[in-house]
């Protein structure tokens, strides 16, 4: 701690971010309660209940925020390995001692309360990649570096995949955007993923021979325009190669990797299946719901979708179907502003630090709180396949909101200290 | 800082991106779509029906005939219902431990989360234990709703019943009734369907995912109430319907009394009967199918179902046609030796009696057969016509006094008995050259014709007014404003005119009022009652009594049919019945000697073979009831062909 810090602690807090933090967790237990309503029994406030326990998770929330606010900031800097190989070990029990529940053996449970290692798995990582890449900092980027970095985040990855916990595992991929930032991945790179999941999503549902011909035409044209420059036509040559040989894999992997029930996701938004009493109930339940909001929603505690369990998991996963359905567009769009303004602010944040640490860490909170904010969204109002992972600080449950509270305020506590750390 | 810090924008404007697009498919399916607003309401929208009470049916007087009274059905939401004391509701609802099994299994497979009904219709006083111990068992409410019910227990034939639709029905109201829906199956409840159901209203009721009721959508702001049937004003009179019932127990038959000056029936009785409330209640189907197996047959509705020969009242018809065909006037004379003889003097129509020069007003009273051979052999062969044709014209004048025709009662099922057309001979006999002789027996009205006791009634009621009727119906007025259906407000001519009554009614009234008339022993003293007796004859047993009648001469207030069948002599059995029916109404008492009235209540002429022929095996005793029922139900069937039995033969007594 510096003297400085000590001076004026409360002070040196971005107090912005814990106020969008702090609306967020609000939002998400009005929208609980919603959700949980039972017009039957509308007890005014009930312990017993998701958001009456959710308001003892937000309670908690914040007295572990504040926790760590007065915690030394470098504590969380040599303590990473030790959290990491701590939250492994949990991944690890969690497949022995865990509890079932939907087909995924995620929880430990600790009496009333069940313990998610999975969510504490992205905080782990981001902490020892921070950790790990803030000694490379000095080197030039390159691929030994890029590799043990890699490891780390697969290990838990493969643990989570273990469970199995699709949803979860993906959220690991965000991380991307850290070696994006470090340089790890380059412009190149991300451009060439782009191309992938573009070509991935055209593979399934238009003939592969088809865009194998689309891309030759577009190859021809580019080699035509650029047919001074030799280098150029090797490129195209390649990523024409590349790319029709990916189109015929796609097809091969998604009949052959997937599981039937992620593949039927996917073809219910891509529109190749419609399914509304199945596979696709839960998307069409919640379109339905955040459809039948409109402008400005049907009001608070009167959507007949949430009040009426049409939608599952309603205060979990689908809680952006209450946002939808009670506060209508309005409410959508004041809620992903503060999602946006949150995020850029998270980056913002990060770009000050003056430790790579710091850095790291915080586009690693950035990329995990966009990645869930991106596909919980998405999947709800039908442009991402069903993932169940939870939208941060609004679904119910405690070990999600703990983990994302703690990563939030562990930021905070870097940036209140940002002056005193160096590296 | 690092080399890379520019990608913070890269970053961020990936951010903003996907927000974009999140926001852009929120306003399309938010704002622009309007098909998910509607697939909400779908979901949780349930249109509830509201069942309204089914019109109250009146007698003529005011008093009830049916009526609504609760029941109460006992739910159950199989979900809810756990830790059951099984035993006890088995005993407080009277079902054993199995048929609680595998009525909560038809529940559960209805579905575990609606109500279903667990048993129907438990009366008041078992719902009253039930309701004591209702809170020991989760998952069961009371629901109750009305059924009919039948105060007196009489007129099950004309007020008819209320079944479950059938899959015909929801066909033929195009999707109106559902499956579970209650519609009137007979008489005035099927008739009068469209008013006595009322209008159904409709509660939007919200539901959840699991279609679990949720209360009501938007405080009940679509709903529609459901509006009672209407009340029927029936044009029976209850008392005259409950003694007529009395009088007919233990006897096959009808009795028809219309009011003539509006076609109103003041009385309409099968026999033999049954009570209403049978048709109600947890034991309906067990009833129905012990009434439908009935050899007695409790469900044909005689009185406009039955056809028989009319006998005597046809010679009434015959006179009427006759005299306004100019055949005969009130002088014209016949000799009545004793019988007609026709064919070339071959055969020989007998009489009752040897009367000598018989006029047209005696031919009444007397009922002399050989007045109208001669009459029917000059309308057929003397008007320098061909026999069919002369046939034709004579049935003609039938047809208006509606014989051969439905009458267009308010009731369903009725009959229109039968005259044949001139072809149905010329078919027989194989040429068109046939005379008056080949079916001489008609002009007494027997052979081929039918007649139901409703258009025996009917004639009474035409005889009555001189010369035309209202259509006979049951129900005077509709709901509130009793409207009365404009059908039954149309006087209809019987195409005689009102000069030629005379000598018919005076003809009447002696035979009930004159000592020495057929009828002389059911006269009333204070009331000048124009009738005859008369016999249906059953070639397969005993004849069926027959009295028919209008009171007073003057002012007539009721015209009547009795049937009573094989009982034989009308005189002695239908006559006595008629007579204390129209005292009864007109004076409100009765005069006729007590042991005399008591004969009758105890008389029982439902023959005993009727009930065994389940059992009896003899071919002849089986022949004669299916005989006799074609007879009923359907008079040109083939086993009637007894009935074709030369009219030379005919011995019995013709009146």
């Amino acid at each position: 701690m510096n003297k400085i810090g000590e001076k004026s602690f409360f002070g040196r807090i971005d107090w912005l971010t814990i106020l969008l933090w702090f609306m967020l967790c609000i939002i998400g237990w009005f929208n609980i309660h919603a959700a949980v309503y039972d017009p039957e029994q509308p007890g005014l406030f009930n312990l017993a209940t998701n958001y009456g326990k959710q308001s003892i998770y937000i309670f908690t929330g914040l007295l572990i925020g504040f926790s760590i606010l007065i915690i030394d900031a470098k504590f969380f800097i040599s303590a990473s390995p030790i959290i990491y190989i701590v939250v492994i070990l949990l991944l690890v029990a969690v497949l022995i001692v865990g509890r079932n529940v939907g087909g995924n053996q995620a929880w430990i449970p600790l009496g009333s309360f069940r313990l998610q290692p999975s969510e504490f798995g992205k905080l782990a990582t981001c902490l020892l990649l921070a950790s790990y890449l803030s000694t490379q900092t000095n080197k030039h980027p390159n691929l030994r570096t890029l590799g043990i970095a890699s490891l780390i985040v697969f290990f838990p990855v493969m643990l989570v995949m273990l469970q199995p916990d699709t949803g979860s595992a993906l959220a690991f991929f965000s991380l991307v955007f850290v070696f994006y930032r470090e340089g790890y991945v380059g412009n190149t790179l991300l451009i060439l993923g782009g191309l992938a999941i573009l070509l991935f999503v055209m593979a399934l549902l238009i003939n592969q021979w088809v865009i194998i011909g689309i891309l030759l035409l577009l190859a021809a044209i580019f080699a035509f325009v650029l047919r001074k420059k030799r280098k150029h036509l090797i490129n195209i040559g390649a990523l024409f190669l590349a790319s029709s040989v990916f189109v015929l894999c796609v097809d091969f992997a998604y009949e052959q990797v997937l599981q039937p029930h992620q593949r039927n996701r996917i073809d219910i938004i891509l529109g190749k299946m419609n399914d509304p009493r199945g596979q696709g109930y839960n998307l069409n339940q919640s379109k339905i719901a955040i459809g039948s909001g409109q402008l400005f929603g049907k009001g608070y505690l009167q959507g007949t979708q949430t009040k009426y369990n049409f939608v599952p998991e309603q205060s979990t996963d689908f809680i952006f179907c209450t946002v939808g359905e009670e506060w209508g567009f309005v409410g959508c769009v004041f809620l992903i502003l503060i999602y946006i303004t949150l995020l850029i602010r998270i980056v913002n944040l990060a770009e000050r630090q003056r430790t790579a640490f710091a850095r790291i860490y915080a586009y690693g909170v950035a990329s995990i709180l966009f990645f869930h904010f991106f596909i919980n969204i998405g999947m709800t109002i039908g442009i991402v396949p069903v993932i169940g992972i939870p939208l941060p600080f609004i679904s119910y449950g405690g070990s999600s909101l703990w983990s994302f509270t703690i990563l939030l305020f562990i930021l905070l506590r870097f940036d209140s200290a940002r002056k005193g750390l160096n590296g | 800082m690092n080399s890379f810090f520019a990608r913070k924008f890269v970053i961020q404007g990936i951010f903003i991106a996907v927000a974009l697009i999140i926001v852009i498919r929120l306003f399309y399916i938010q704002i622009i779509d309007e098909s998910y607003l509607l697939s909400a309401n779908n979901n949780v929208l349930r249109k509830v029906v509201v069942y309204p009470a089914r019109g109250v049916v009146f007698d003529r007087n005011g008093k009830v005939l049916v009526q609504n009274e609760p029941v109460y059905d006992l739910m159950v939401t199989p979900r809810e219902a756990k830790e059951i004391d099984t035993a006890l509701l088995c005993q407080l609802i009277d079902i054993d431990l199995a048929g609680y099994k595998t009525r909560m299994d038809k529940a559960r497979d209805h579905s575990p989360y609606r109500a279903s009904i667990f048993e129907k219709q438990l009366s008041s006083a078992t719902y009253a234990q039930l309701q004591e111990h209702l809170y020991k068992f989760r998952g069961f409410y009371v629901q109750n709703r009305t059924v009919r019910s039948y105060p007196d227990s009489i007129a099950p034939q004309l007020l008819g019943f209320i079944q479950e639709v059938n899959e015909k029905d929801i066909e033929r109201s195009k999707g109106f009734y559902r499956s579970g829906d209650y519609i009137g199956g007979s008489g005035i409840e099927r008739s009068y369907e469209d008013l006595l159901r009322g209008q159904r209203g409709v509660k939007n009721q919200m539901v959840d995912a699991l279609n679990r009721p949720k209360g009501v959508f938007m405080e009940g702001r679509y709903d529609t109430l459901a509006v009672s049937g209407e009340g029927l004003i029936s044009t029976i009179d209850r008392d005259l319907q409950y003694m007529a019932e009395k009088l007919m127990k233990g006897k096959m038959g009808s009795v028809v009394a219309i009011e003539p000056a509006t076609g109103e029936i003041l009385t309409l009785v099968s026999a033999p009967s049954y009570d209403p409330n049978m048709m109600v209640g947890r034991q309906r189907g067990n009833n129905y199918m012990k009434l439908l197996n009935d050899e007695t047959k409790p469900l044909f509705i005689r009185p406009i179902q039955a056809s028989y020969p009319p006998g005597s009242v046809f010679k009434v018809v015959a006179a009427l046609t006759a005299q306004q065909a100019g055949i005969i006037n009130q002088q014209t004379i016949f000799n009545c030796p004793g019988g007609y003889r026709y064919g070339g003097g071959r055969a020989f129509m007998r009489c009752t009696h040897v009367d000598g020069p018989t006029d047209l007003i005696k031919s009444i009273q007397r009922s002399c057969n050989t007045y109208y051979g001669y009459t029917y052999a000059r309308m057929i062969d003397s008007r320098g016509m061909s026999g069919p044709q002369a046939y034709d014209l004579w049935r003609e004048g039938l047809l208006k006094f509606g014989l051969g025709q439905k009458l267009g009662i308010d009731l369903p099922g009725e009959r229109p008995g039968l005259v044949p057309t001139s072809d149905f001979y010329t078919k027989r006999y194989g040429s068109g050259k046939w005379r008056s002789g080949y079916n001489i027996s008609l002009s007494i009205g027997q052979g081929e014709l039918g007649i139901t006791p409703l258009q025996m009634a009917n004639i009474m009621a035409i005889v009555a007014n001189k010369g035309f009727y209202y259509r006979p119906h049951l129900v005077k007025g509709i709901g509130e404003k009793k409207i009365i259906k404009k059908e039954f407000t149309e006087k209809i001519s019987a195409g005689v005119d009102e000069k030629y009554y005379a000598p018919v009614i005076e003809g009447m009234s002696r035979a009930v009022n004159m000592p020495g008339g057929t009828a002389y022993s059911v006269r009333i003293p204070s009331i000048e009652m124009c009738g005859k007796t008369g016999t249906a004859q059953n070639p397969h047993g005993e004849n069926h009594a027959v009295f028919f009648a209008f009171a007073p001469r003057e002012n007539p207030k009721i015209a009547i049919a009795v049937f009573v069948e094989n009982a034989g002599y009308g005189g002695t059995w239908a006559g006595p019945i008629a007579n204390m029916l129209v005292e009864k109404y007109i004076n409100d008492t009765i005069s006729l000697p007590k042991y005399i009235q008591d004969r009758i209540y105890n008389a029982n002429f439902i023959p005993k073979s009727q009930k065994k022929t389940e059992v009896e095996k003899d071919s002849s005793s089986n022949k004669k009831n299916t005989g006799r029922a074609t007879q009923q139900t359907n008079r040109t069937a083939p086993a009637k062909k007894e009935f074709f039995v030369h009219h030379s033969q005919i011995g019995n007594r013709y009146e």
